[in-house]
């Protein structure tokens, strides 16, 4: 089996304080050494005891990632018998994924599903008696790792992968026909014609790389909007989901006066990307005009709109042309104050919205935990695990994309340094290979099968 | 009435190609070896395309030659025209190829046969395979005649339940109008062994005084040469050669063909079995590629001792009138006097997939398999599975280690894995691009990789064994030195570069450095280089070759190393998949068929997955240490 060194989050993403980043191999270590720096002095982890922890920091050349504890524990008595280096790092989910991000970059390669208790049992360390467990937890671990792959990608890039692939293996077969029957197939020129084909591919597959990295509603949380008139609790509700005092709240109208976005994971593992709108504000003149037109422009973006009502006061105009320009978004209404004496009620909201109402009381914590079940309704189905196996997966795409892109690269090099033309098929199979991944296709025939569909070759 | 003749060690069957490489290793191993053949005059037969080599063909006579077999030695000598192909390319996809004088060959490799002590030659067919306990207890001939032997070799080619078509006609008979063998096919079947019918074809044989040349192109051998045999040097076997041509199909061969495809034995459903893709009959390349308006066809000679010209590139099961016709529609063959018809041969082979990575029948003991009726085309092809199977079968009987070459190690062992991996559903060819370590195995340094196994088998002589090693020392030697000599920007050195056309130095750099810029090489550095002591071609050849793609030769080293735990952890052969519930039912299945001798054998079986690999690395390291404690248990 491969030894190379593999590293992966081993942590539940955003449910605790801090997350590990674990590596796991005979480089564990000296990857660690490129990556950490210790306070003030110059030590390297590679040096060190094992089973120590050391504080310090992760950098990437000059910059500071995160400020870490790393524990480094030598083989053989380690989880999988191998070197292991775990980070512990404070970040959310950014920071997390950037230290994995490095850590990639300086030689490990992303564990498979279930490859840190395969390589355990391999090495030894599980008891023999739990073989059949392992054989499911890896076969479980792959089922779900390409059901995910496959869900994840949207229609459009499916079909993007596959054409690439079948264009990329093209450009392999006629190479190779022209390799086992030169005297019937030419090659006369066709390093030109692969250049170009060679700047499609990598375009499109940074367009991939871009899109796996960002603007996906589910892989990258739900865009949330909190509406309402001034001083209903907009900038409570944030700081409660937050649980960190970040916006400003004052009981004087308008406090907030920039918009405010906040990354927050839920309990359940769901991220809102919340968008804290300067509240809406009534002035003597054109008034509600701004004012709605401003939340609706901001809203319109929005995945998920909170609009928040106070309950100790009764409906006005501006309420009501909200409620109607909301009608067709995802939206929750949250009855908010209902610890004051109600002039409005859910009743008399319903007659006016379909959307679904839920009677809050931020300063004494109630409701909260409806509105958390009622988004993870609302967008994932009561799944809760979804999410992180959506980060993992999404970090798995990038790292298939970025390798099929640098084979390209070198297909590249090989012909900008005039390196016959049998050369470049390796690098293009490693391309082809890495994109299938993705989708959960081997090389199989393929290439044999393609020669000989494509190419009139043979005696 | 059946009676016992003599017995023998190992007996072969057949004494094509690979009949003649298995039979020739065995014997020189010592063992009393016997070589049925159904005619004395088809021994070392080439009944089809009148060459040896070829892309990754090419590549596997270089092997069998560095592992001491015959095929090398025996086209050098009876050669009429060499080339080196692709040699516009990288080194990895050159090739050689030869014509050979088709009857010299089968002259001379019978020579052989008939000078090799330990060995017998005799004409007989044999009927049936005696086996005894699963283990094979000796052959027995149509006439009745039992030879007792230890192990078989069956190479029986394309002979078993032959039948040659062209039409409506239909010959029962193997190649060339040979008698086929018809009781063989029985005799396997009997012992549970599953059969394949395949089928190929060959062009029509034309006579060369009918053929106008002046309208083709001629193509004249290389000339340098370049032995197939590392044995031979190039000036010792230069010789006068002769030419091929080159013409075309017209548009009128392609309408002459439509209009009579009904009548072929392919699309009217009279030829059932399994044709190769890489030999596509002209009918094949016509209909499927209907947008080309012409075909390359190549006249080759048959050998000096005829006028028969080989027709390559038009291999045809038309009824033999459709084939005058479309002949005669060649530029060149216009009154052309056809000596043979083209035909479609089908016959019965194997599924290798029965076979262990040694060519032994995975369910009889000392029953071995190599060549077309494993599923295989070609006689290069052929050639390798029968010394390896030789060789095997020598092994067994020696009580010494089997012969297995990965597939980083020889186009052989790439040859062999694919037979007993992949499903093969046509005859097999051999393809460069089927080699994903191609870079390794190239024909140049077959010597440098394979000799030592050669040696240690026992088919190479101590001297050239020898040799090998001191090419090794000096190839290495002479890359660290051109690596540690610096060079400076002097004007001498930029000098040359200049009339090189080489960018100029700016800093000063090294030799090996200086060789793997694309426009340079070792040779033209000479002046530059005053320590430079004389050095044989062949390692000048090398130490360009190392120089120049050492990141990319470095790479696929990486790969190798990374699959060999894979490929050196085996996996016991009565180990019961059925029993191992983490595996998927299609893993489970595939598996329980093939019986794959490895773990990276089993990575390679179609149907397998990674999770399915890890599931069966896990459950052998519970049977394995289950097995141990049984052991210690049983032992007081």
């Amino acid at each position: 089996m491969k030894t190379d060194t593999i590293a992966a989050i081993a942590t539940a993403l955003g449910s605790g304080g801090i997350s590990i980043v674990r590596i796991s191999g005979d480089e564990a270590l000296s990857i660690i050494d490129k990556i950490y720096r210790a306070k003030s002095s110059s030590k390297r982890l590679s040096g060190e005891k094992s089973h120590t922890i050391h504080y310090g920091f992760i950098v990437d050349g000059e910059e500071i990632i995160d400020e870490v504890m790393v524990t480094i524990m030598r083989a053989p008595s380690t989880y999988t018998r191998e070197d292991v280096a775990e980070i512990n790092c404070h970040g959310g989910i950014t920071v997390t994924r950037k230290i994995l991000e490095l850590v990639l970059r300086q030689g490990a390669r992303l564990a498979e599903p279930g490859e840190f208790t395969k390589r355990a049992f391999l090495n030894g360390r599980i008891d023999l008696s739990q073989a059949e467990a392992v054989c499911d937890i890896i076969n479980a671990k792959n089922d779900i790792a390409l059901k995910n792959s496959l869900k994840q990608l949207r229609g459009r890039e499916y079909e993007i992968i596959r054409n690439i692939r079948e264009d990329i293996l093209r450009d392999v077969a006629y190479i190779e026909a022209a390799l086992d029957d030169p005297e019937h197939i030419s090659l006369e020129g066709f390093s030109e014609e692969l250049y170009k084909h060679q700047d499609n591919y990598c375009r499109i597959i940074k367009g991939l790389i871009k899109g796996s990295k960002s603007g996906k509603l589910i892989k990258e949380g739900i865009k949330t909007v909190i509406l309402g008139k001034p001083n209903v609790g907009k900038s409570s509700l944030m700081n409660i989901l937050v649980r960190e005092d970040r916006a400003i709240v004052t009981d004087i109208a308008g406090t907030t006066r920039d918009t405010l976005e906040e990354t927050i994971i839920l309990e359940n593992n769901i991220t809102l990307n919340i968008i804290d709108t300067a509240g809406i504000r009534e002035t003597e003149d054109t008034v509600e005009k701004i004012g709605v037109e401003k939340a609706m422009r901001i809203a319109k973006e929005a995945d998920l709109i909170i609009y928040v009502l106070d309950s100790s006061t009764p409906l006005d105009d501006n309420d009501e042309s909200i409620l109607s320009l909301i009608t067709d978004k995802k939206a929750i209404l949250l009855l908010n104050k209902s610890d004051l004496e109600p002039k409005v009620t859910a009743e008399e909201i319903k007659k006016k919205s379909s959307h679904p109402i839920i009677n809050t009381s931020f300063i004494e914590n109630k409701g909260i935990e409806e509105l958390e079940q009622l988004i993870m309704e609302m967008f994932f189905q009561g799944d809760i695990t979804h999410n992180e196996e959506i980060y993992i997966t999404n970090e798995r795409h990038i790292e298939a994309f970025t390798n099929a892109l640098e084979a390209l690269n070198m297909v590249r090099d090989s012909i900008d340094s005039g390196m016959p033309e049998d050369l470049y098929p390796i690098d293009l199979m490693n391309a082809y290979e890495e994109l299938g991944r993705i989708i959960g296709e081997n090389v199989g025939e393929d290439l044999i099968d393609m020669i000989f569909a494509e190419f009139c070759m043979g005696k | 009435m059946s009676y016992v003749y003599e017995e023998y060690d190992v007996a072969v069957i057949g004494a094509g190609h690979a009949g003649c490489e298995a039979a020739l290793a065995s014997a020189r191993l010592n063992l009393k070896t016997i070589i049925f053949t159904v005619s004395m005059e088809s021994v070392a037969l080439m009944p089809c395309n009148p060459n040896i080599g070829g892309t990754s063909k090419g590549h596997l006579v270089r092997e069998i030659d560095a592992l001491g077999g015959e095929m090398g030695k025996n086209i050098d000598k009876t050669y009429i025209q060499s080339r080196m192909l692709n040699l516009s390319k990288g080194p990895a996809v050159h090739s050689l190829r030869a014509q050979a004088d088709k009857k010299e060959y089968s002259d001379s490799m019978r020579k052989v046969l008939e000078n090799t002590s330990n060995l017998t030659l005799r004409q007989a067919e044999i009927a049936e395979i005696l086996v005894g306990d699963n283990k094979v207890t000796g052959v027995k001939t149509y006439a009745g005649s039992i030879y007792p032997c230890k192990a078989i070799i069956i190479c029986s080619g394309t002979y078993l339940n032959a039948r040659c078509i062209y039409g409506e006609t239909v010959h029962m008979t193997g190649p060339n109008g040979l008698s086929s063998a018809v009781y063989l096919s029985e005799s396997l079947r009997r012992l549970g062994i599953e059969l394949f019918r395949f089928k190929t074809g060959t062009p029509a044989r034309i006579d060369k005084r009918t053929i106008d040349f002046s309208k083709m192109e001629e193509q004249k051998g290389d000339e340098k040469i370049v032995p197939f045999s590392f044995t031979n040097k190039p000036e010792d076997i230069r010789k006068e050669q002769v030419s091929c041509w080159l013409t075309y199909t017209t548009p009128k061969t392609h309408e002459i063909i439509r209009e009579n495809i009904d009548r072929s034995p392919l699309f009217s459903g009279t030829i059932t079995g399994t044709g190769t893709r890489y030999c596509p009959s002209i009918e094949d390349k016509v209909v499927k590629f209907a947008d080309k308006d012409r075909h390359q066809v190549f006249i080759e000679p048959e050998g000096n001792y005829t006028n028969e010209m080989y027709i390559s590139g038009m291999s045809s099961s038309l009824p033999e009138d459709v084939q005058v016709q479309m002949y005669r529609s060649v530029p060149g063959l216009e009154n052309a006097h056809i000596v043979r018809n083209a035909y479609a041969i089908e016959y019965d082979c194997i599924n290798p997939a029965q076979l262990k990575p040694t060519l032994e029948l995975k369910s009889i003991e000392g029953l071995f398999f190599a060549g077309q009726i494993n599923g295989s085309s070609g006689y290069e092809e052929a050639a390798a599975q029968g010394l390896i199977a030789g060789i095997n079968a020598a092994m067994k009987l020696l009580n010494r280690e089997p012969v297995v070459l990965g597939r980083s190690q020889a186009y052989i062992g790439v040859l062999i894995d694919d037979l007993i991996t992949k499903e093969t559903k046509e005859p097999y060819r051999m393809m460069t691009s089927r080699a994903e370590y191609r870079l390794l195995l190239r024909q140049d340094n077959a010597d440098l990789r394979l000799t030592k196994i050669g040696y240690q088998v026992g088919l190479i002589d101590e001297e050239r064994y020898q040799a090998v090693l001191n090419k090794e020392k000096r190839i290495y030697e002479e890359i660290k030195r051109l690596k540690n000599t610096v060079i400076g920007a002097g004007s001498k050195v930029q000098e040359l570069l200049k009339s090189l056309n080489s960018a100029p130095l700016t800093t000063a750099t090294t030799l090996a450095e200086l060789i793997k810029r694309p426009e340079l090489n070792y040779e033209m550095l000479e002046s530059i280089d005053p320590n430079r002591v004389s050095l044989p071609e062949d390692v000048i050849e090398q130490v360009n070759i190392n120089i120049k793609y050492e990141g990319y030769i470095a790479r696929q080293l990486r790969q190798v190393e990374q699959h060999k735990k894979m490929e050196n952890k085996k996996i016991p052969e009565e180990l019961d998949y059925s029993s191992i519930s983490g595996l998927r039912l299609e893993a489970r299945q595939k598996l329980q068929k093939f019986r794959p001798a490895s773990i990276g054998q089993a990575s390679r079986i179609s149907g397998v997955s990674p999770a399915d690999i890890s599931v069966l690395m896990v459950y052998l390291m519970n049977y394995n240490a289950s097995q141990k404690d049984a052991l210690k248990q049983n032992t007081p």
